[in-house]
């Protein structure tokens, strides 16, 4: 039980890694803990059916951070791209497909009335967006304490809000808490336009058109374009190769990284963090641990409500972490036929979403824990862009699916209303029909397929409620209330443990900057964190 | 409850038959939704009854709380400030607990009971506090404050009224003791304990015997001047004793609305009551803050010059305001002036001068005077008969 390291990161998610390296950067000397046998956590490539494989949980990278690519080296350390800036295509059943690049729309149906609105909206939103995009790249400032740096961060955010000009700010305040549905209302005509961007405000949310917060659920979305990305990006290799890079890159800078080693608690002694506990009973002692496990697992899982006061045991107990989005991996012997959609645009992002109450229907489900029996869909077939992934001439199709809830009556495997079916069957079943609606004879195509519920996620990427972004990224947990009051500023109610996951200002997606913030707040902290 | 004119939507303690039979004066008030008497006959005769025979007080509204399970001791020590481990079974402590900004939300008395089997008694409602400490301990909790009838037994010869009741043995309990004695096939649990800073007991009863119990004690206690004492004068017996009321002389934590009302339990003289050396406990990392960095008040008991009880009173040093009394009372046994105050620091200190600004009024003419008063170490009134084991005849 020797103190060989100055940190202990719980965790090589892309966030723990990230961290881990800017520490390490700064001299101190990072040992990484992690569960799984390879990096990169929810980047992950997984084989699910044999010569098929796939990025498991998170499938597109859109907003990792460019600061972080850089300083990192991730390039040189691995990274290529299959694919950048891909289009959002939204399906249509009959082939008229809506298509949207960025600022560019291609659409028949399109009125010149929606053109010129989704100019205006564009813009304006693209503005706000940027504004957020600064007030992610540092820490959040607390409110209460007059610290001069939380001072300086607010009076940046005031500021900017200033510097958006009069109109944008009192129309920034004015839709950032509404929803989606009405503002799409405001702006647009076509069903197709209004559903697409619909669907990017209630990714991996809790959430329909209509709840309030998704406009901030869209704008979270549009961080992207300041980071360098104009739609989506697909990573050679999957995006385990990404988690690869990044564990790459950390080695490289002196981080030591254990796979396979399960962390079963975090210890403390007299009241502070001094290391971790393995499953293997092996107990490793660090001046600092930080967690990128997301804050439930971090605190009653690790630490253990009985070893942290009350009130931060009851905010761990109440923050919202359900996930509802369930991933479907579907081996093909060939490529898929869309209706009307040639085979360049088979490697774009394909999104089913036909409106926005529909959307708002398959959200319905998920509040009474059962499953959308139309879902919407958020489908890649990666293996257009990076045919590695299939044996040759095959494919793999990978689609996000909304809505799933965590925990359907009597468990996924249990018997759903269609005789002989689980639910995991039988929601498989109807995703795979909501495809052929699509794509007809898909289903003569499929050779395996592999659905992966909150709760699979929750398993195999250990983050609790099986949520991608940890923790709800709703308007009462973000910020300085992100995990939640009280453990702000990546630091937590346990002196010496931070966070530096998703959990952790500014959340999930893969971008790094919760843990970049992290490492930096630990290291402007220096010996008094 | 039948409808008619003396319908209340006050509630009614097991002894409230005998209670409203005795309370001549009618002067009611209330406690936790609980109808309780004010005074009986004379508050001061009942005050006296305390401090020279024996006084019974009906402590039912108390809120009581069984916390059991593998974790009962565990939960409780992570949820107070005093080292649990250390009160044994058959004994009760006194306590405070803190939220996490290590500020008092309440105090109140733990029995322990048997082994991991514990009572708590609250001045606020806790229930729910209770069972978010519970999150990620194996207890069970459970509100028995209406399960759980209580009198307080105070004065020189209460444990002469008790033994005469048939209490055998109880002149051997020490005090912040407990034990059990049948009576009429219920368990009575007798603690030696009280709110009086005297020798006293608390009867603890299932409700279905508390007529029956009441009517023994006053038959037991005749011969020793028993008499029923209301709110009132446990109030000047607390003050003169140098007791905190909840509520009165702190605001609890989670009730104060105001951000800087609350206090922790240094700011209230109650350091003695927390362990620092606890690993975890609500409201350490806070309180270890405010060991390095000091108080924001002192807690002081004040010997206030003339007789004039120094109710609210600023207290002033060279002129001006450094604090403020919340209970005050001249205390007849101790023949003291006797006031609580909230100071800030760093007055308070042990024989300091200060002035309190009193107003007090005589037939409808307000008076204000300035007296002088010095902060003392001890409470006023502290017997060797509410230690003595055996207590001895009075």
């Amino acid at each position: 039980m020797t103190e060989r390291h100055d940190v202990i990161v719980v965790g090589a998610g892309h966030n723990g890694l990230v961290c881990a390296s800017y520490l390490a950067r700064a001299g101190r000397k990072v040992l990484v803990v992690e569960a799984g046998d390879s990096p990169g956590g929810a980047a992950a490539t997984r084989e699910f059916a044999p010569g098929y494989s796939v990025s498991g949980c998170a499938q597109w990278v859109y907003q990792l951070h460019p600061g972080v690519s850089r300083d990192l080296e991730l390039e040189r350390h691995g990274l290529q791209w299959a694919a950048r800036d891909l289009a959002s295509v939204l399906l249509d059943s009959r082939g008229c497909h809506l298509t949207l690049s960025g600022a560019l729309i291609e659409s028949d149906q399109l009125s010149g009335d929606d053109r010129e609105a989704w100019r205006a909206f564009h813009d304006r939103t693209g503005r706000y967006a940027r504004l957020l995009a600064r007030v992610f790249e540092s820490r959040p400032p607390k409110l209460v304490e007059s610290n001069l740096a939380d001072r300086l961060t607010l009076l940046r955010l005031g500021l900017g809000l200033k510097l958006l000009g009069r109109d944008d700010m009192s129309d920034l305040m004015r839709i950032v808490l509404t929803n989606m549905y009405d503002l799409m209302e405001e702006y647009f005509d076509s069903p197709q336009l209004k559903a697409v961007l619909s669907f990017d405000s209630v990714l991996g949310a809790r959430m329909g058109p209509r709840t309030p917060g998704t406009v901030f659920g869209y704008l979270y979305r549009r961080l992207g374009e300041n980071f360098g990305y104009n739609g989506v990006a697909q990573v050679k290799g999957g995006m385990g190769a990404l988690g690869q890079a990044m564990a790459a890159s950390a080695r490289v800078r002196g981080v030591e990284l254990r796979l396979g080693c399960r962390v079963s608690s975090i210890d403390s002694v007299d009241g502070r963090a001094a290391g971790v506990t393995l499953a293997s009973g092996e107990q490793l002692r660090a001046a600092l641990v930080v967690s990128s496990a997301d804050p439930v697992t971090t605190f009653k899982g690790l630490v253990g409500f009985r070893h942290m006061e009350t009130g931060m045991a009851r905010r761990v107990s109440q923050v919202r972490c359900e996930g509802i989005a369930a991933r479907l991996h579907l081996a093909l012997d060939g490529l898929p036929r869309f209706t009307g959609l040639d085979g360049a645009r088979l490697g774009q992002r394909l999104v089913i979403a036909p409106d926005m109450n529909y959307l708002e229907r398959a959200f319905n489900a998920v509040k009474y824990r059962e499953y959308s029996p139309h879902p919407a869909l958020d489908i890649s077939i990666p293996t257009v862009n990076d045919p590695a992934g299939a044996p040759a001439g095959c494919h793999v199709l990978s689609a996000i699916v909304q809505f799933a809830p965590y925990g359907p009556p009597g468990g996924w495997d249990g018997p759903s209303a269609v005789a002989g079916l689980s639910h995991r069957e039988h929601f498989t079943a109807l995703v795979l029909d909501k495809i052929a609606e699509y794509a007809p004879g898909i289903k003569e195509q499929v050779v395996a397929s592999q659905l992966l519920t909150p709760v699979d996620l929750e398993r195999d990427y250990g983050m609790t409620g099986g949520h991608w972004h940890h923790l709800e990224l709703s308007l009462d947990q973000v910020m300085m209330m992100r995990p939640f009051p009280g453990a702000t500023q990546y630091a937590s109610g346990l002196d010496g443990l931070y966070l530096c996951g998703a959990g952790a200002h500014p959340g999930g997606g893969v971008m790094g900057l919760a843990g970049k913030n992290a490492a930096r707040e630990i290291l402007r902290r220096g010996a008094a964190a | 409850m039948k409808a008619g004119s003396d319908a209340t939507m006050m509630l009614r303690t097991p002894f409230h038959a005998r209670v409203a039979a005795a309370c001549e004066l009618n002067d009611w008030g209330t406690w936790k939704g609980y109808t309780t008497p004010r005074a009986y006959t004379d508050m001061e005769l009942e005050y006296f009854a305390i401090r020279s025979t024996a006084g019974v007080f009906d402590l039912s509204p108390m809120n009581k709380y069984r916390i059991t399970g593998p974790d009962a001791q565990a939960c409780l020590n992570r949820m107070v400030t005093r080292d649990v481990s250390r009160i044994g079974v058959g004994r009760v402590g006194y306590t405070v607990w803190c939220n996490d900004a290590g500020q008092v939300m309440d105090d109140g008395t733990l029995f322990h009971l048997g082994e991991n089997d514990y009572r708590l008694c609250a001045f606020a409602r806790a229930i729910d506090w209770l069972h978010w400490c519970a999150l990620g301990f194996d207890v069970s909790i459970v509100d028995e404050s209406d399960e759980v009838a209580a009198l307080a037994v105070q004065g020189p010869t209460s444990c002469a009224t008790l033994l005469a009741m048939g209490l055998e043995g109880l002149e051997q309990l020490k005090p912040f003791g407990l034990t059990h004695f049948s009576f009429e096939g219920e368990t009575l649990m007798v603690s030696r304990t009280g709110f009086t800073g005297d020798l006293g007991y608390e009867l603890w009863i299932a409700p279905r015997q508390a007529e029956l119990l009441w009517d023994r004690l006053f038959a037991a206690g005749e011969p020793y001047l028993i008499k029923p004492f209301g709110s009132d004068a446990l109030d000047l017996a607390r003050i003169e004793a140098g007791f905190l009321q909840a509520g009165v002389d702190f605001v609890p934590a989670e009730s104060a609305v105001r951000s800087g009302r609350s206090r922790s339990p240094f700011e209230l003289g109650l350091a003695w009551l927390v362990s620092m050396d606890k690993p975890v406990f609500n409201g350490r990392r806070a309180l270890q803050r405010e060991q390095a960095q000091g108080s924001r008040y002192r807690f002081a008991l004040l010997d206030v010059d003339g007789n004039k009880p120094a109710h609210h009173s600023f207290i002033l040093s060279r002129g001006g305001k450094v604090g403020t009394v919340t209970s005050a009372a001249w205390c007849p046994t101790a023949k003291s002036n006797v006031a609580f105050a909230q100071l800030e620091m760093p007055h308070g200190a042990v024989g300091e001068e200060l002035v309190a600004e009193i107003y007090y009024q005589r037939e409808l003419q307000w008076t204000r005077v300035l007296a002088p008063c010095r902060v003392i170490g001890s409470p006023v009134f502290n017997p060797p008969r509410r230690r003595a084991v055996p207590p001895g005849a009075f």
